[in-house]
């Protein structure tokens, strides 16, 4: 019997043309599908969703700021988990650790705001965010490095352990007893040429450029490179795995840490226990769509940050639930997460009567 | 107290169902962290196919199948997720924390806009699913605790105990274990990986999804909350403090309901430090986590190739 089957080959690396074209048919084909479940639900004509989609990103200067202010911060989280997902560190835990720096940003400000002139101020809230931040992630990491404790279930309990911490800290100290602290702007960062969020975005640009330079031209990037590749060749070629994954998890808690100060004292000024908002997980996929590499990653948070705003105004324009804009994103999600597939291996036809399972 | 006990098994039998789901697929090597979105579609399902039912029928609802149908619709909703994220990761190879996280969210959104379509209340359908046998009063504290409770908590009870019996006692139970601990030795005996992998996935997020049903229409009375991936990430926890093994998380879950609710039924406590309270779970899933892998004994191990794609050609 002749049976048509097929066997799946690793691809050699791809120019890098070949590989944009691939991605960009996943996002077409992403939203050929998110526009037919779109017009199944909701009857609407899918050209007028995207329509809005687009005005809800870019619409107005304020929109257009709002913008790029979401982005550099989840490109500063997605920064941070980075170094420790290019290891094969499986950090779920940039929530927690993002959360955490805020607390420890809004405790100085808080507490401290009175007492210490201006610039003091800022540094305190630098290290405290930074230490609070590298706390949450050395934890599990001196877990893993000692025992191999399974890191990905470990900094999720973390981000619980972060979030109920926040919940402690507003009903104990918020005088009123209401749970919410009102923002205390006086005390925030600096606010550069009249734009509450053009020093967020300096900070972030200068991030992914010392990220980049991290991870791809010193020596520690290249020991991220090697454990993450096998932490057996690193042991046989003399890297003290134990300590990169410590120092690496340093460097990732630092940085979430920064990424709660940036949220805390340059964007919101307070605190809540859903000041993070699920970034810290989109992080992941930030990081993980762009390779690792933080000039990707520049488009990928991009991308999400684009979706998830168009289809909050999708909700609001054509008064839809807005977790229609979940969905979406879920759906696209998917489609580039599937795509990788075609970039790695290629299908071949074996045209044989043998199984070949 | 009695109130809090009961509390706890209701509640916890929700946990019991998401961690039931989920070791059996972690016992694949499949670490699926789409359990939260898996449970909020399982409920939204079940509770949009009662309202459905609920609205054909009126008054005349037959019990069985007002239980049934939604039952079935939870567990075709959550099967369907299941398959989503095995395609993704078997098929496609595709990363599984990465395919997990969007699962979770694109669960979340999907059930979240079924129950803005309905709207957030279904006591009615809820009904059916606390009602209870009817010597349970005559029997006292006893009763209480082992018989008042709706179909879904035996059914958890039931489900974990023939989980358990199958992950140990009969062969599909021990090539599926060896799949999650070696695939390429699985492989090599002859065991399909890539038909267990897809089948526990399908088959664990289905039990999950049932979970999401039974901490609405069970726990909270059919009024619907926006916290179920909350209670997913704790059947997550909750896999590792019983340390792999269903009939274990029977108890676990219970104890899990306890913590999480103890907040409310502690006296004397101030309203700040309940929030302290409610790290408790989290806090001793950690503890537990640490302490197994300190003891490094090998049947508390997760599976070994848990989170790892397997694709036959690698090495």
């Amino acid at each position: 019997m002749n049976k048509m089957s097929f066997h799946l080959v690793k691809r050699e690396p791809m120019v890098w043309y070949k590989n944009v074209f691939v991605r960009a048919i996943a996002i077409i084909a992403s939203l050929i599908v998110s526009a037919v479940a779109i017009t199944i639900l909701t009857g609407k004509n899918p050209l007028e969703v995207y329509a809005s989609m687009v005005s809800g990103a870019f619409g107005s200067s304020l929109r257009i700021w709002s913008l790029v202010q979401n982005v550099a911060i989840l490109l500063c989280i997605s920064l941070a988990v980075t170094p420790a997902f290019k290891m094969k560190f499986w950090n779920c835990g940039a929530e927690g650790q993002v959360l955490i720096g805020g607390l420890a940003t809004t405790a100085v400000m808080m507490f401290l705001g009175d007492s210490l002139p201006y610039p003091a101020l800022i540094v305190v809230m630098l290290i405290a965010s930074m230490l609070a931040g590298i706390i949450w992630s050395v934890i599990p990491a001196f877990c893993k490095a000692l025992w191999n404790t399974n890191e990905t279930l470990f900094t999720l309990m973390m981000n619980y352990v972060a979030i109920q911490s926040v919940a402690f800290f507003l009903k104990y100290f918020v005088k009123s007893g209401s749970g919410v602290l009102a923002p205390m702007s006086e005390y925030g960062l600096p606010v550069l040429f009249g734009q509450s969020y053009l020093l967020n975005i300096i900070i972030v640009a200068v991030l992914t450029v010392l990220v980049y330079i991290y991870l791809k031209k010193t020596k520690h990037g290249y020991e991220i490179s090697v454990v993450g590749e096998s932490e057996n060749t690193a042991k046989y070629i003399g890297i003290n795995v134990r300590k990169v994954v410590i120092r690496t998890l340093v460097v990732s808690g630092a940085l979430c840490g920064i990424a709660g100060l940036l949220l805390v004292g340059g964007t919101n000024h307070t605190i809540s226990t859903t000041t993070v908002d699920g970034r810290g997980f989109t992080a992941i996929m930030v990081s993980w769509l762009g390779k690792f590499n933080p000039v990707y990653m520049v488009l990928t948070s991009f991308l999400i940050v684009f979706l998830q705003r168009g289809a909050g105004q999708v909700s609001t324009d054509f008064r839809l639930p807005s977790a229609i804009s979940d969905i979406v994103t879920g759906i696209i999600l998917f489609f580039i997460i599937g795509c990788e597939f075609f970039l790695q291996y290629k299908i071949v036809s074996t045209k044989s009567g043998k199984e070949n399972d | 107290m009695l109130a809090f006990i009961v509390s706890s098994i209701r509640l916890g039998m929700a946990f019991l169902f998401g961690s039931t789901g989920e070791t059996i697929t972690e016992k694949s090597g499949h670490l699926n962290l789409g359990i939260p979105g898996v449970m909020c579609v399982g409920a939204s399902c079940g509770c949009f196919a009662e309202y459905l039912y609920l609205s054909e029928v009126g008054p005349d609802a037959n019990y069985f199948l007002a239980v049934l149908i939604p039952i079935i619709a939870t567990v075709i909703g959550g099967a369907v997720m299941g398959f989503i994220f095995s395609f993704l990761t078997v098929t496609l190879r595709a990363n599984q924390n990465v395919t997990g996280l969007a699962l979770t969210t694109f669960g979340v959104g999907v059930s979240d806009y079924m129950i803005a379509e309905t709207g957030p209340v279904y006591s009615k359908g809820s009904r059916f699913f606390t009602m209870t046998f009817p010597f349970a009063e005559d029997l006292g504290w006893f009763g209480e605790i082992f018989f008042s409770h709706g179909i879904l908590i035996y059914l958890a009870i039931i489900i974990a105990l023939v989980s358990s019996y199958i992950l140990t006692k009969t062969r599909v139970g021990l090539n599926l274990r060896s799949v999650g601990e070696n695939p390429a030795t699985a492989d090599a005996a002859g065991i399909n990986v890539s038909r267990y992998r897809y089948a526990s996935t399908c088959i664990g997020c289905a039990i999950a999804g049932l979970g999401g049903l039974s901490f609405i229409m069970d726990y909270l009375n059919g009024n619907w909350e926006y916290c179920i991936d909350a209670i997913g990430w704790l059947a997550i926890a909750l896999v590792i403090f019983t340390v792999w093994k269903p009939s274990l998380a029977i108890i676990g879950s219970v104890i899990f309901g306890g913590l999480y609710i103890a907040s409310s039924y502690i006296t004397g406590v101030s309203f700040a430090s309940k929030e302290l309270f409610k790290m408790l779970p989290y806090v001793v899933t950690i503890v537990v986590l640490v302490f197994t892998s300190i003891r490094d004994k090998r049947e508390n191990q997760p599976p070994q190739s848990l989170g790892l794609s397997y694709f036959r050609e690698e090495r």
